[in-house]
């Protein structure tokens, strides 16, 4: 897999006065995991806001496999192959495990049918079972999620952003306020996630996203401040300077 | 000791498939409401349990399963009642011509009113809902020659009716029961039925979580106006039947009281649960009915028992039942 998968050309985005992103011109490519990091403020939140459809740029354009992505609403975005997870977990509390991602997989093909009955559409279980089944909550699908420990909280929002078997997708700090247990579980999880899948991450933990990226953006300020390798990045003063060397110790 | 068991587990079975995923809720919802009229005091108050857990009912789509706070149900309880009363008194339709074009004409108004207020949120919701839903009474008191104004529209009387053939004598009130129990009968499998579609997952989905049922792929405005059209033209229904039951349509019917008071039964019977609506309901005829014996301000304890209810039993007396009996019934 390569080609151009995602193209942001002079993304800006503007509060008011504040300048919350200015000039992003990135371009990703298929089938790699790409993190993002940068100081809190930077932009990363943001940024992946933009991506996901849930704010609309104040400037600059969004190319997705060559179409245009600008204007269009949040969700369209995921009927064009860009599905994400929040840095805050945000599932269906009150619905079970298997329902919750059932119906993230219904979105895709039956959205205003009142007629037929749910339990027919045999497909949707089955592809939310293999959602369950690629996040090892299978044996849990009959719970309500709001009993779910946090971390498999977690990863119930990964199989309900996975089921729409999305081309890119997002990942905002999946392991945040994760214990060190986890954090192994969750990295583990990406890991295989990583070797079909064109993915986007936010990240804070720092060994974490050195060992997993092929490739690392740095936001500071709103601006990308540098672009590549985990090794070039590692090395980059710059990066040393505003970001890496404040938080040697966090993961 | 087995004979308690068994009449536990038969309980159980009950009240546990009365609320269960499947037609079967559909004929047990049914059976209860063929007994009613021997299981109430009265059939005068049994009709009225019919009709008003059919508007609930219709409101429980709306507030229970979709999570959205409406103020302004009686505007589709009305619309069905007037537009029915209109239709066979002014147009000569016949019954069941001017129940269907009630139903139709209101769930345009729900279109309309829905296309306004699901843009909002919250209590903007439950404001505009309100505000839309007085306005159609100020049209209904304003427009007189159509509506009756003040007195309400009269003038219409269903005494016949006649059924493949069979002419049935509306004026007994037990024929006017069941004849009129058809029509909730076809309300309830209605409501099951959307409750069970994929479309009854996406409202639960988005009164579970909005942003997430959007960010799934779900046009969350338009799911919304889709079930405010649905859940209007359920309490429509239950006006075509107050309609035709009273042969009179009183003017408050609109007000804004009735809308709270449609909320009021909803919370007393059990947001949420497939036959809280006639529960809630009954509790409140039956409570307006007994305390209105000896005291003219019954509102204020109505209102006390809806403040406990409330309080201690936010999942109304249905939906507390079937938490506290022990049923193994699996939730979705």
């Amino acid at each position: 897999m390569s080609g151009e998968l995602l193209r942001a050309e002079g993304i800006g985005k503007r509060f008011g006065g504040f300048v919350a992103l200015e000039g992003i011109t990135v371009s990703f490519e298929a089938g790699q995991l790409t993190s993002i990091i940068g100081p809190n403020g930077a932009g990363k939140s943001t940024f992946f806001n933009i991506l996901s459809g849930a704010l609309s740029p104040s400037s600059g354009t969004l190319h997705f496999k060559g179409c245009e992505l600008n204007g269009l609403p949040q969700h369209r975005f995921v009927h064009r192959g860009i599905s994400r997870s929040y840095q805050i977990t945000n599932i269906f509390p009150d619905l079970t495990v298997h329902e919750n991602v059932r119906v993230a997989a219904q979105a895709l093909s039956v959205r205003y049918d009142v007629w037929r009955n749910r339990a027919r559409l045999a497909e949707l279980g089955a592809r939310a079972d293999t959602a369950l089944h690629a996040v090892g909550l299978l044996d849990r699908r009959g719970e309500l999620a709001k009993f779910l420990a946090h971390g498999q909280q977690r990863a119930l929002e990964i199989a309900i952003a996975l089921v729409s078997e999305p081309e890119l997708l997002l990942l905002d700090e999946p392991t945040a306020g994760m214990g060190p247990e986890e954090t192994k579980d969750m990295v583990a999880l990406l890991e295989r996630l990583a070797d079909r899948r064109t993915i986007l991450l936010v990240e804070h933990k720092m060994k974490m996203v050195l060992g997993l990226s092929r490739r690392i953006l740095v936001l500071h300020h709103g601006r990308l401040l540098a672009d590549g390798a985990p090794d070039e990045i590692r090395s980059n003063p710059e990066v040393r300077r505003v970001y890496l060397g404040q938080s040697e110790g966090y993961g | 000791m087995t004979a308690q068991s068994n009449r536990a587990a038969a309980t159980k079975s009950v009240f546990g498939a009365l609320d269960r995923f499947g037609d079967q809720r559909v004929l047990l919802s049914i059976a209860i409401l063929i007994a009613l009229p021997w299981l109430l005091p009265s059939q005068a108050l049994a009709v009225n349990v019919l009709i008003y857990g059919v508007v609930v009912m219709g409101y429980n789509l709306l507030f229970g399963y979709t999570g959205l706070l409406s103020f302004g149900q009686a505007a589709f309880f009305g619309c069905g009642a007037y537009v029915t009363g209109i239709a066979i008194g002014r147009y000569g339709m016949p019954w069941f011509a001017a129940v269907a074009s009630a139903v139709v004409v209101s769930t345009i108004l729900a279109a309309v009113i829905g296309v306004i207020s699901t843009r909002t949120r919250g209590i903007y919701f439950s404001m505009v809902t309100l505000a839309l839903a007085q306005l159609v009474y100020y049209v209904a008191l304003q427009a007189s020659s159509f509506t009756g104004g003040e007195n309400g529209l009269r003038g219409f009387t269903v005494d016949r009716i006649s059924l493949f053939g069979l002419q049935i004598n509306f004026l007994d009130p037990l024929n006017k029961y069941y004849v009129l129990m058809v029509f909730a009968a076809a309300a309830l499998w209605f409501q099951s039925r959307i409750l069970n579609s994929p479309f009854g997952a996406v409202i639960e989905a988005i009164r579970e979580n909005e942003q997430r049922a959007r960010a799934c792929g779900y046009d969350v405005e338009r799911s919304k106006l889709l079930v405010f059209m649905l859940s209007g033209s359920i309490s429509a229904l239950g006006g075509c039947m107050l309609a035709l039951h009273l042969s009179i349509v009183p003017l408050d019917i609109l007000h804004y009281q009735t809308s709270g008071m449609i909320v009021m039964m909803v919370l007393l019977g059990g947001a949420r649960s497939f036959f809280g609506p006639f529960v809630g309901a009954a509790a409140f005829l039956i409570l307006e009915d007994v305390i209105s014996l000896w005291t003219p301000h019954w509102q204020i304890f109505v209102g006390a028992i809806f403040i406990l209810f409330v309080l201690f039993l936010p999942k109304g007396i249905w939906g507390t039942l079937l938490e506290t009996l022990p049923i193994a019934r699996p939730r979705r």
